[in-house]
């Protein structure tokens, strides 16, 4: 059974790629979902303000820690002089992470300035990332400021990362632009080898004692990932070249075959992983095998893209907003006279 | 062997041989002790190994006396064991201490020797603690400077392993422990070939040992335990000899000879002191000035002073020595002498007496530097100038002015043995400044970098925001053991870092005539001249200095350092002072800031190489007109309304004089007044919050959070405000609990506000239409201070509300209630201070408080001024510190107390019922004093008693007067932190919980010792970094709640006030009506955490938020109606951990030390929290049933 696929220019042996999560941090954790099955797996982020902040943060708290009194006079962290608060960890993670894996280590990057991401990149490039994931956080909060300009934001990080590495760089895009189409034909203009469907945030939610914000995060459920399987079906073959990844609850075989179905090229894992542990790859791989067994796929290019747009009946219902559930009142089986 | 200078101070260098010739270490924080224990611990956590090629197990006990028992036991199972402590914490070890003499066990105890708490706490340095302890059979072995402390850790390690007598080897605390200088550091080869390892082996041959088992500690009868203790003789015998050879042997292999009493001076001197410690720095300078000018005097440097040997002593002394002074440095009240002066008498008398000595000489004892007392060349000279005399003063003091019992020695401040190869420099700085690192750096560069020497010593402040630092540096050709402060005339630099400073404290009164100023202000070349009071003017031109100028704050803000100065002040002293060539000085600066930021980022070493260039552009010298021209002076330092006492004695001691104070003016029993910090106008907030009264709804949650009672509620008859200066603000009061003709003012209190900006960060009320405007913002205090000031004195002269009508389970009226704890030094933001304050406006007015010592006996008790205080009543907590570990114990016996005496007025009042009035006596007896109202009513009751009683002419009626007060109910609070809750405590918070007695135990938990600067307590959470876990503390934190709970009659409550402030405000009302003991835990956000005390509030949250700190309340009275005694008030864990920990660096910094064990950490306690929270809940849950009666045993 051949279940390989091509990822960002890359010949992966399966569609299972687990996507940036806390499990990359550990070595020990990240050869087990190779040893699970996972094809590929993508680091969890390198965030250039988290290290700007981090960095200010140590400067502060264990650089500068006269308090003036006397029984604490050089202040109350210890302090380590030797220890970097630059990307050296990430970095040596993944020399790490790529020393001990044979699949493809894909690095994830947050910057905030344009400075921060060319630096960054290259830097990930030179540690040995076979390919490079941007993730673009961006709340587009100004009231004053258009689409286009936000859209033109992730094209000039693009743009000049492109200039700046050779690596196949993949985006992760969140589903908030008016045209999710047409941003991802952009982004594949701009020089993208790949985009994965969609991004999660953090939403603030209200502290009704407090009456403060306070962050918080829901893990995934199998139900998002239908949003991810709907562009994914709508762009799958429209955007020669470009990959398309499916990232946002997938926790089951079902949901991965959903996608596959759709158009992914590949589909990311981790909610499920966080939950069940790096062993769930090979539990859902094992699955889509016993899947295309029963339904006689012999490849995944068999069935990839099989519900899709492109090839669905009727296309128009992956552009249905509503939920008609009239509609087939009105129609006729073929082949029934009435 | 090569030699290897380094710069260190005192504590460091004990640390190092310490660590490299032991194998376990115990610890315990106490100032100024704990650096040596948090040395060990870093230098373990890195993995430095000792001189056997392992790691040294450091472990953190719950207290000292913890720490010498572990110590014991380590050492009889064999090993090389030692610990480190100071003050009441070695008094701690003392029964351990006879238990480790009495078995011959090889082992150091190194102490930074400090006063004893007595009628006051001192952390600073004497000999009352070593002294304390000179018959438990230690050795006491005492270095004078940090070379020697070095020397001496490996001479006493090598003597008591020979030996087999255990050491104590000690130095003065701060003088010594603290003070960096550059010294020959002991190479590995010299410390290896000092210890001997067939003693080693045959101390490990000597151990408890299964496979050839002894047996110790046997209980002895009167048949043999006298011979027993007489068995150690000959190895106390042989102390003297053996230490003199591991002198002899440290100096064939370093150079530096030691002897156990060492003679400097004339060789035929008439008049020798004796002394040992610190101090003979100062003596010996004197000594040297006046042997050279042809005196007749000398001094003895006592090193060994247990076992005393007298055969040494008189080898050292001259036989020409007609006059003896010994010093000691401390105080044996009602002994005939203190310890050494006694042992120089009998050991002398002894000689006399035997013939070995041809005539007694006369010898005087005098008390010294008690607290860090300066003791200063000009005193020894007094001392000398005193034995010259026919009959010189004995049992003297020196460097006090005793005018009670009139024991003192007069001095003359101005001898002062030239030294002028050496170079003295003063700076006044803020504590945050980072003044003292700067200055510690300028030291390293000097000594490291050239062949001076440097010296450094700091004086610090007993504020803990807005802390004043004065450094003292000294820099010359030779070793410099000027063990005093810098003088007055004496500096050739004085530098002034903040231009406040200019009118608080008389700077160049230090500098020495030719000298250099250099000033930190914003204010223009030309024009800061006129910033100067004009005695500083004075001062400047008759002393003919140099003035600078840097506005050190414009290069910090524009080159990205914020408001850290310390950079570019260190690189103005470097460009005026010449010690260094400047370019050559500034490469040394770079090369020291790429060393500390070279790791962290490019950023960094950027901005700081840009300040210290734009340093050197913006440092201009002010040209000094002839005369001084400025028309102000510094302003008195309490106002002229102060009263008596605060304006004779508070006032010296806040203008940094109370070396001036006389016997005389200190009360003798430790008794000082209350409310003194409303007399001590700091001003020290750069920003101001200013109320909107067209948006505030009254909610009162400012004054609940600020640290510092800076903000204040209060309501008021409309008619009042008519005398109110224009700009005070005020607005109708709002809900139908108050009268509707009364208005309501929620004031700042401008001098005393520190700028937190909690207040501002907790309003949560929003202009609509300004999203950015609150009902309070900050605004730059020079533009509201002066606005502020009238306004809150107004708001002062308004009477308070009557308490009686408040509502106290309500917060806004809760904060109507006057606190009664305000203007404390806490830090900045505090998290403990609020609940403290919520206490006093709760129950202050009827509150005794009994405090363990840490922060909050501090910021509660610290001289020069106190912040509780009294209503308008006079009434207010009365507040006593007795110990660290003892303070549930003394709580109790507060109420033990307060119980006794009302249990036997209300005797009384039955005895004398018809004489005082049957009804009187029965609303007395009877009185429910459940309300305020039912307090108050009882108060009006004790007056009219005793009115009566005042009539009555009986033994019994004079009796009840005396106990009368103790009718109205009392509170008795137990304060602390979780050091002492948690660790050294909590023996006695257990068997005061189990008690059952009625007192209220409240923990400010900040999860870490703070006071002694943030070594880890059993309340540090899993994962956290802090001293003494600087790989992250590996197991979780106590749950001291359940412990409590476990009890069933203990009321138990944890709160948060910045997560959920009703019910913080719940727990205490609760738990001060609770008949019983209650625990309050709260969560206090510290500094120590690592994150900025203006996200305090935030902290709170997230600690809730998840699952870290959960709320509850457990209140046994439930029981009684069938419910369940717990709820919880928090709900499930909602964000996840990783989170809480990203935001303090105290978790965060793990994840770059240590990754691996970070995120190890993490996982066991994202399960912890959840399961700590789940069982919580699922207690809460639990059905309850009412009591039945007990089930009768059967008859059966």
């Amino acid at each position: 059974m051949d279940l390989t696929t091509q990822y960002l220019g890359l010949e992966l042996k399966n569609p299972i790629v687990p996507s940036a999560s806390p499990l990359s941090k550990s070595l020990d954790q990240s050869k087990k979902l190779e040893d699970a099955g996972a094809a590929a797996i993508i680091m969890y982020s390198l965030f250039e303000e988290a290290i700007t902040a981090e960095t200010e943060t140590v400067n502060r708290f264990l650089n500068q820690q006269d308090t003036g009194f006397a029984e604490a006079e050089d202040g109350f962290l210890p302090d380590f002089e030797d220890f970097s608060t630059g990307p050296e960890p990430y970095l040596e993670n993944l020399r790490q992470l790529k020393e001990a894996l044979d699949i493809p280590v894909i690095a994830s990057l947050n910057g905030v300035t344009p400075s921060g991401w060319v630096e960054h990149g290259r830097e990930l490039e030179q540690a040995g990332a076979d390919a490079l994931e941007l993730n673009v956080y961006y709340v587009a909060a100004d009231i004053d400021q258009d689409g286009n300009t936000v859209e033109e934001r992730y094209l000039e990080i693009l743009r000049t990362l492109k200039n700046a590495i050779s690596i196949p760089i993949n985006m992760k895009l969140s589903p908030s632009f008016s045209s999710v189409a047409n941003m991802v034909q952009r982004v594949a203009g701009a020089g993208a080898d790949g985009v994965s469907l969609f991004n999660r945030f953090y939403q603030p939610d209200i502290n009704i004692d407090s009456l403060r914000l306070q962050p918080s995060l829901h893990p995934s459920t199998s139900a998002e990932a239908l949003l991810a399987m709907r562009w994914i079906a709508i762009l799958y073959g429209r955007v020669d070249g470009l990959s398309l990844g499916a990232t946002g609850g997938i926790h089951t075989t079902e949901d991965a075959i959903k996608l596959l179905l759709a158009g992914a090229d590949v589909v990311h894992l981790c909610s499920t992983l966080l939950k069940n542990g790096a062993g769930q790859t090979g539990v859902i791989l094992k699955g889509i095998e016993q899947w295309m067994e029963e339904q006689s796929f012999e490849s995944v290019a068999d069935f990839r893209g099989r519900v899709s747009a492109l090839a669905a009946p009727n296309p128009a219902e992956f552009e249905r907003a509503n939920y008609v559930n009239i509609i087939d009142s009105y129609s006729f089986s073929p082949g029934v006279m009435v | 062997m090569t030699q290897q200078m380094v710069t260190l101070d005192g504590n460091e260098a004990a640390a190092y041989v310490a660590h490299l010739t032991n194998e376990v270490i115990a610890i315990y924080p106490i100032t100024p002790a704990s650096p040596m224990g948090e040395w060990s611990d870093e230098w373990s956590a890195l993995g430095q190994k000792n001189l056997w090629g392992t790691v040294p197990d450091v472990v953190e006990m719950q207290s000292e006396a913890g720490a010498v028992a572990a110590l014991h036991g380590a050492l009889q199972a064999g090993s090389l064991s030692t610990t480190f402590t100071a003050s009441q914490g070695l008094l701690l070890m003392i029964p351990t201490m006879y238990k480790v003499a009495g078995e011959l066990t090889p082992t150091v105890l190194h102490v930074s020797a400090r006063s004893l708490a007595a009628q006051g706490l001192s952390i600073f340095g004497d000999h009352s603690d070593v002294m304390s302890v000179r018959s438990t059979g230690y050795a006491m072995f005492c270095s004078a400077t940090v070379q020697e402390i070095m020397d001496f850790a490996l001479i006493a390690q090598a003597t008591s392993l020979e030996s087999r007598v255990p050491f104590l080897h000690f130095f003065d605390g701060f003088r010594s422990s603290h003070e960096v200088v550059k010294i020959d550091k002991l190479p590995i080869e010299t410390i290896r070939a000092m210890i001997n390892e067939d003693l080693v082996s045959a101390h490990r041959q000597r151990a408890m040992n299964p496979d050839h088992p002894i047996i110790r500690g046997t209980s002895q009868n009167p048949d043999v335990y006298f011979q027993g203790r007489e068995t150690v003789n000959p190895f106390y015998a042989a102390v003297p000899d053996i230490l003199q050879a591991q002198m002899d042997k440290l100096a064939g292999l370093t150079g530096r000879q030691y002897k156990l009493f060492e003679y400097v001076g004339a060789p035929d001197a008439e008049r020798v002191i004796m002394l040992m410690g610190s101090a003979i720095g100062a003596a010996q300078e004197a000594v040297e000035h006046l042997a050279a000018q042809g005196e007749k005097v000398g001094m003895i440097k006592v090193r060994l002073f247990r076992p005393f040997a007298p055969k040494h002593l008189f080898a050292a002394l001259p036989v020409t020595a007609q006059k003896i002074a010994v010093l000691d440095r401390c105080k044996e009240p009602g002994a005939n002498g203190e310890p050494m002066y006694q042992d120089v008498v009998t050991a002398m008398a002894e000689a006399v007496a035997d013939g070995s000595m041809a005539a007694m000489p006369r010898v005087i004892g005098g008390r010294y530097g008690l607290s860090s007392k300066e003791f200063t060349p000009a005193m020894v000279k007094s001392i000398f100038d005193e034995l010259a005399k026919d009959s010189p003063k004995n049992k003297f003091t020196m460097g006090i002015i005793d005018d009670v019992s009139h024991t003192s020695l007069d001095w003359d401040p101005s001898f002062k043995p030239e030294t002028p190869e050496v170079t003295e420099c003063v700076f006044y700085g803020l504590g945050s400044d980072g003044t003292v690192s700067a200055n510690k750096n300028s030291i390293k560069i000097i000594s490291e970098e050239t062949p001076n020497f440097g010296q450094g010593y700091f004086e610090y402040d007993s504020k803990k925001a807005g802390a004043v630092t004065i450094s003292h540096l000294r820099f010359g050709p030779h070793q410099i053991n000027s063990t005093y402060l810098i003088g007055d005339n004496e500096a050739s630099f004085v530098a002034c870092h903040q231009p406040t400073f200019l009118t608080r404290y008389d700077m160049l009164a230090k500098a020495k005539t030719g000298g250099t100023f250099l000033l930190n202000s914003a204010t223009p070349t030309d024009k800061v001249w006129d910033d100067l009071p004009n005695s500083m003017q004075q001062q400047i031109l008759d002393k003919e200095l140099k003035f600078f100028v840097v506005d050190a704050y414009d290069i910090a803000e524009k080159t990205g350092m914020g408001r850290r100065i310390n950079t570019i002040m260190q690189t103005c002293f470097f460009a005026i002072s010449g010690i260094l060539p400047k370019d050559e000085a500034i490469a040394h600066i770079k090369h020291a800031v790429e060393k500390t930021y070279g790791k962290k980022g490019q950023k960094l070493l950027d901005r700081n190489y840009a300040a210290i260039d734009a340093t050197l552009e913006g440092l201009h010298e002010v040209p000094v007109p002839g005369q001084a021209t400025s028309t102000f002076e510094r302003p008195p330092v309490v106002p002229a309304d102060a009263p008596d006492f605060v304006q004779r004695v508070t006032a010296t001691l806040i203008a940094g004089r109370g070396n001036e104070l006389p016997v005389s003016l200190m009360p003798p029993d430790g008794t000082w007044p209350t409310g003194t910090t409303q007399f001590e106008k700091r001003n020290i907030a750069l920003e101001l919050p200013k109320w909107e009264d067209d948006l505030c709804t009254q909610c009162g949650k400012c004054p609940l959070v600020c640290p510092h009672a800076a903000i204040r509620a209060k309501v008021y008859p409309a008619a009042l405000t008519e005398d109110a200066p224009e700009s005070f603000q005020s607005m109708p009061i709002k809900g139908k609990d108050f009268p509707s003709d009364h208005r309501v003012t929620y004031q700042v209190a401008p001098d005393d506000c520190t700028g937190c900006g909690l207040c501002v960060e907790v309003c949560p009320i929003r202009d609509r239409k300004d999203p950015k405007r609150k009902a309070l913002n900050m605004l730059p205090a020079e533009e509201r201070h002066s606005i502020e000031q009238p306004n809150w004195d107004f708001f002062l002269s308004l009477p308070e509300y009557d308490r009686t009508k408040l509502d106290g389970t309500k917060i806004k009226h809760a904060m109507m209630m006057q606190p009664l704890f305000e203007f404390s030094g806490a830090c900045v933001g505090c998290g403990e201070t609020p609940y403290v304050k919520l206490a006093t406006q709760l129950f202050g007015d009827r509150m005794l408080m009994g405090n363990a010592t840490g922060c909050s006996s501090i910021y509660g008790g610290n001289l020069p001024t106190t912040p509780y205080t009294t209503d308008p009543h006079g009434r207010g907590p009365t507040w006593n510190n007795s110990l660290f570990e003892d303070t549930a114990e003394f709580g109790l016996g507060l109420r033990l107390a307060v119980d006794k005496q009302t249990e036997q007025a209300q005797e009384y009042v039955a005895l004398l019922a018809d004489k005082i009035g049957g009804d009187l006596a029965d609303g007395l007896l009877g009185a429910d004093q459940s309300t305020e109202a039912g307090i108050f009513e009882q108060r009006e009751r004790v007056a009219a008693l005793k009115d009566k009683l005042a009539t009555i002419d009986t033994p019994e009626a004079r009796t009840l007067l005396g106990v009368c007060e103790q009718l109205v109910k009392r509170s008795v609070w137990i304060v602390g932190g979780d050091g002492w809750a948690y660790d050294i405590g909590y023996g006695g918070v257990d068997h005061v919980l189990a008690s059952g007695r009625n007192v209220n135990l409240l923990v400010l938990d900040t999860e870490v010792y703070s006071n002694t600067g943030g070594q880890t307590s059993k309340a540090t959470p899993m994962g956290a970094v802090a001293k003494f876990s600087a790989a992250g503390k590996p197991t979780f934190k106590k749950d001291l709640a359940m412990m409590a709970i476990a009890y069933e009659n203990v009321y138990v409550a944890q709160v948060a006030f910045g997560a959920k402030d009703v019910q913080t405000v719940r727990a205490f009302l609760e738990a001060e009506s609770y008949d019983g003991p209650s625990l309050i835990i709260c969560y206090s956000p510290c500094i120590a955490h690592g994150v900025d005390m203006s996200n305090n509030l935030r902290q709170q949250d997230m600690a809730v938020n998840s699952g870290h700190w959960p709320l509850f309340r457990y209140d046994p009275r439930k029981t009684e109606a069938g419910d369940n005694p717990l709820r919880m008030d928090s709900k499930a864990p909602s964000i996840p951990y990783r989170d809480y920990l990203a935001s303090e660096t105290r978790f965060s910094v793990l994840n770059r030390t240590h990754p691996d064990d970070a995120e190890r950490f993490l996982k066991l306690a994202q399960k912890h929290v959840e399961s700590k929270y789940s069982l919580y809940e699922q207690l809460a849950h639990l059905a309850w049933q009412k009591a039945d009666k007990p089930v009768e045993k059967s008859e059966s």
